[in-house]
């Protein structure tokens, strides 16, 4: 872990790196949905406001405005909170952008309940399934400030459409440096022998906290950092679960089609072995900090110990 | 075409005949042997449903084989059931779900202008699909740009699947709306070919979006399917399809007491 520097929250590298498209590329074009300063589109719009558009609280408008930027030969990254770039705007996000493969960045922010006091209204705990379920559509969750920079920077030379999720808190670092790739979307961040860890945005540091926490139990945790939600590496999960023989997933969304149901998908097929799913159980969010939230929804360190320990008591 | 493919929507194909005719052979500077070429005027179908029109414009103008289009719909044939950009030369967006192609729309006259590209984009919408909210959005955003590179034509024929508009959900005075919204709107009769071709030329020169309300009658040429609502997504017989194409060729229909109404007859 790049223990040294300042924790910051994944929506800031996308601002920036997103900034640095636009120096970069004349036909990156950005458009935001009203939430320019919450999503850091707004360091685009300052740069370049000529290649900025703002829809105003049009989200559905707004995708599909992308698409036809995509058509016309740019790079569009539209942003807005994941809760509605997924689910208000599912429908222009299908047939205008996924099904015609354009090369359109869907770029939410705000992911999972550490949205916190807002609540479950501007909670998305399902965004990754809506995403997921889109024939073309890739599935970007990063982890940490770096990993979101290097994604964002790479999406640029990225084939047909893609979902970037990130998130409202600062985070710490896990990366030193912005990977140039993020390869084929699956890290091993620490080897082990005993059980899988497999995590996605801000649960990867509690994966690590808890494999180390693991150990002094004698518990040989692996800890697999799954920033590619779709097309998942079906190659490095299998091996690690062929490895440990069993595996906890951890992810700040439901339970239910999100990185535990990817993961159980490649086992049922290639390495059956027992998963248990630490992420929202089919519930709602609520108000409440940050640390309340994953507290009272069961996304600490400590929950994803205990379940690791309930998965290995019940056998492999 | 929609009798060999045994399903489809004649109506409003029809309706919106004149229209795209207008587009294709008159007003549009375009390449069909260059279909990317990109000074072109663009032709985009929001209601994605009237896609045998838009194929029957693309084969006449040389896009691909007039014979492809009795393969509409058909497995490996690459017409499908609402277009799609990838499968079909000349199909500038995939649309099919209605109230995105206006958006979509906006956004290439952006792309378009900030490229300093001469060409027009007319986007074909149908009157019932001006019931969707997301096609207000883009009505805002066309004025808020002052996109001048932009004429939305509204076939407003007053039908759809469920009756008639007025009566299902009205959505006039839509040219009073799209003016209140801050674009130029006029009304025209969207089969008098005269009229229709002046006013898209017309709607070149206006600054800002320019909104044409033509106003049609679904199921234009065929006297069995004009004004009626159940000829919206149901396929012809083989002896009713005999019938329309004598009825539009302007030819007597045997066995019929009146005179058959052709083409060129206004209505």
């Amino acid at each position: 872990m790049a223990a040294e520097l300042k924790p910051r929250a994944t929506r800031e590298a996308y601002g920036e790196a997103l900034l640095e498209l636009g120096k970069r590329h004349d036909n990156v074009v950005a458009l935001d949905a009203d939430l320019a300063g919450s999503t850091k589109s707004g360091q685009f719009a300052k740069a370049f406001p000529e290649r900025f558009f703002n829809v105003g609280v049009a989200e559905a408008n707004m995708m599909a405005m992308a698409a036809g930027f995509a058509i016309g030969g740019k790079v569009p990254y539209a942003s807005t909170f994941a809760v509605f770039a997924t689910g208000r705007a599912y429908d222009q996000v299908r047939q205008s952008i996924a099904q015609p493969r354009l090369p359109v960045r869907v770029c939410a922010s705000h992911g999972g309940l550490t949205v916190g006091e807002d609540g479950c209204t501007h909670q998305s705990i399902e965004d990754i399934g809506l995403m997921r379920l889109l024939p073309n559509m890739k599935v970007v969750v990063p982890a940490d400030f770096n990993q979101t920079y290097g994604a964002v920077l790479e999406s640029y030379k990225t084939e047909g459409p893609m979902y970037i999720r990130t998130g409202r808190p600062k985070t710490p670092f896990l990366y030193p440096e912005p990977p140039a790739t993020l390869g084929r979307g699956a890290d091993v961040l620490r080897e082990g022998s005993d059980i899988s860890l497999l995590a996605c945005g801000i649960m990867v540091v509690r994966a690590l906290e808890a494999a180390e926490e693991l150990k002094k139990r004698d518990i040989s945790a692996e800890v697999v950092n799954v920033s590619i939600i779709k097309p998942i590496d079906v190659d490095t999960v299998a091996a690690s679960l062929a490895k440990t023989g069993c595996a906890v997933t951890a992810e700040e969304h439901s339970i239910i089609g999100g990185l535990g149901d990817a993961v159980q998908e490649v086992a049922a097929e290639y390495c059956p072995v027992r998963i248990g799913r630490l992420g929202i159980k089919d519930v709602f969010g609520k108000s409440g900090t940050p640390d309340q939230l994953l507290e009272e929804f069961h996304l600490t360190t400590e929950h994803m110990v205990g379940l690791a320990e309930q998965v290995l008591a019940s056998g492999k | 075409m929609v009798t060999e493919a045994g399903s489809g929507h004649p109506g409003g194909s029809l309706s919106s005949a004149d229209i795209v005719t207008a587009l294709f052979f008159h007003t549009m500077n375009h390449r069909p042997d260059e279909p990317k070429w990109p000074d072109r005027d663009r032709f985009i179908l929001s209601k994605g449903h009237c896609a045998p029109v838009l194929y029957a414009a693309l084969a006449r103008s040389g896009y691909f084989p007039v014979c492809d289009l009795l393969n509409l719909r058909k497995i490996d044939c690459h017409l499908q059931g609402h277009p799609d950009m990838n499968k079909t030369r000349g199909v500038e967006i995939s649309s099919g779900s209605l109230g995105q192609g206006l958006s979509v729309s906006v956004g290439m006259a952006l792309a378009m202008r900030l490229d300093g590209l001469p060409g027009q984009i007319f986007t074909l919408m149908g009157d019932g699909e001006s019931q969707e909210g997301e096609v207000w959005e883009a009505v805002m955003a066309g004025a808020h740009y002052k996109l001048s590179n932009l004429t939305a034509i509204v076939d407003a024929n007053g039908l759809q699947i469920d009756g008639f508009t007025r009566d299902v959900m009205n959505v006039e005075p839509l040219p009073a709306k799209f003016e209140a919204f801050g674009w130029t709107a006029k009304a025209i009769d969207g089969h008098d070919m005269a009229q229709t071709v002046e006013v898209l030329d017309w709607s070149r020169s206006v600054d800002g979006p320019v909104a044409i309300i033509a106003k049609t009658v679904k199921g234009k040429g065929v006297s069995f399917m004009e004004n009626q609502a159940g000829w919206h997504g149901k396929a012809p017989t083989v002896k009713e399809a005999e019938q329309a194409i004598m009825e539009l060729r302007g030819e007597a229909v045997p066995g019929s007491e009146t005179p058959a109404e052709g083409e060129t007859v206004g209505g």
